[in-house]
């Protein structure tokens, strides 16, 4: 099976950083994969460059077929907003919009009628368990509630890849499993990829498998002396 | 350094061993050293585990100097007991919910021995990792009392999972703090 996001040889400096040092991975289409590692190890760079955020001095990231890295910068950005969603740690909604019309705003950006995207917008918040905060602005939110909008957001494309870049770094203890047990059944249910940064184990125990990163490589975890 | 739980002895000698030939004498200081000092090895444990490692091959008796008993034999590890100790070191303990002291065994031998304990601890963080999804899953429709459980078992493997990466962290000081004298 061909992988959804297959990525090649990456590698990645900020001025005399080596912050990806040949990096080759698969992701699998519907698959949930946490990416872990240290502080400044690169989890972040890798997340940047999957997604087309970042590019690479070399190798290739190809999704779906495309090799996104010999994108032009608007093509990229039409595939992010088309096929990718972002959930990051501080949901990051805009402050002076409600809850719904935070939810609409890539639907809009993708050009779809405003009355449409309102009703699709509260669809995914619906899903999420948040009918009575649609009209409710971030500030009035609980960091549990942003983050579901935020989820939702980023889930109301349909893409076929979620990027998270902690996205209960937070939340408190429960407050995060209500969010992560949300949105890993929404994208299990719609068979989403996800590619999810956490530094917490609790968090990556959701996903199928981890992947950890190390000074800019992936850590080798086979068994030597049970092969 | 100071951890008083359950060790493997005999695999943790047969790695001070494989850092270099010692006397049985000397071998039971070193592991105290490490690991014992709450509780140091009795004598007749290491002479019994060193007759054991022989007798399967993994160590073997240097010639015997004067007097000939088993406090004046120097022993070294064979390509056999080395394979062991590479095998004991890289195969992931099965995740406890007590703190992991064969794991300590392990990155301490690995350090001496030069072998690679980043990768051990990255071994190990796996297996805690595939334990803790084990728990996240069977919490998925659980009643509250099974729930709690899992987060308890949870939680305490988590507490391993940031040892490993402390440890993780520190392996180069590590390292230098250990140097066999």
């Amino acid at each position: 099976m061909t992988a959804l996001i297959q990525a090649r040889g990456l590698r990645k400096f900020f001025g005399t950083t080596d912050a990806l040092r040949g990096i080759d991975l698969d992701i699998q289409r519907g698959e949930v994969v946490a990416v872990m590692g240290p502080s400044g190890s690169g989890k972040s760079s890798l997340l940047h460059c999957l997604a087309g955020v970042l590019l690479p001095d070399s190798g290739t990231v190809s999704v779906g077929g495309t090799v996104i890295t010999a994108l032009s910068e608007a093509r990229r950005s039409a595939l992010r907003l088309k096929e990718f969603g972002f959930v990051f740690q501080f949901g990051q909604l805009l402050p002076d919009l409600t809850a719904v019309d935070n939810v609409t705003i890539p639907l809009l950006l993708g050009g779809m009628k405003r009355r449409q995207a309102l009703t699709a917008a509260r669809g995914w918040l619906d899903r999420l368990g948040l009918e009575v905060a649609a009209d409710q602005l971030p500030g009035e939110l609980s960091g549990g509630e942003a983050q579901r909008v935020a989820i939702a957001r980023a889930l109301v494309t349909q893409p076929s890849v979620l990027f998270a870049d902690e996205p209960t770094g937070s939340l408190d203890s429960l407050a995060a499993e209500n969010v992560l047990t949300a949105m890993l059944e929404l994208v299990r249910k719609a068979g989403t990829t996800l590619v999810m940064i956490t530094h917490d184990p609790r968090t990556a125990a959701y996903a199928d498998r981890e992947i950890i990163v190390r000074d800019g490589q992936l850590a080798a975890t086979d068994r030597v002396g049970v092969k | 350094m100071c951890i008083v739980a359950v060790v493997d002895n005999s695999l943790t000698l047969l790695g001070l061993l494989s850092v270099e030939p010692s006397y049985g004498y000397d071998l039971k200081h070193t592991y105290d050293r490490f690991f014992g000092v709450r509780k140091p090895l009795a004598f007749g444990q290491v002479y019994a585990s060193l007759a054991r490692m022989t007798r399967d091959g993994q160590i073997l008796s240097l010639a015997d100097e004067a007097g000939g008993g088993p406090d004046r034999k120097k022993y070294e590890v064979t390509e056999v007991g080395r394979t062991r100790v590479s095998q004991w070191m890289f195969t992931p303990d099965i995740p406890s919910e007590t703190l992991q002291s064969n794991l300590f065994a392990k990155t301490i031998i690995a350090l001496l021995v030069d072998d690679n304990a980043d990768r051990l601890l990255d071994v190990q963080r796996t297996e805690h990792l595939a334990r803790m999804r084990e728990l996240t899953r069977e919490k998925q429709g659980a009643d509250l009392m099974r729930v709690l459980l899992c987060d308890h078992a949870l939680f305490h493997i988590e507490a391993d999972l940031r040892w490993i990466d402390l440890t993780g962290a520190r392996l180069t000081q590590l390292r230098n703090e250990i140097k066999l004298p």
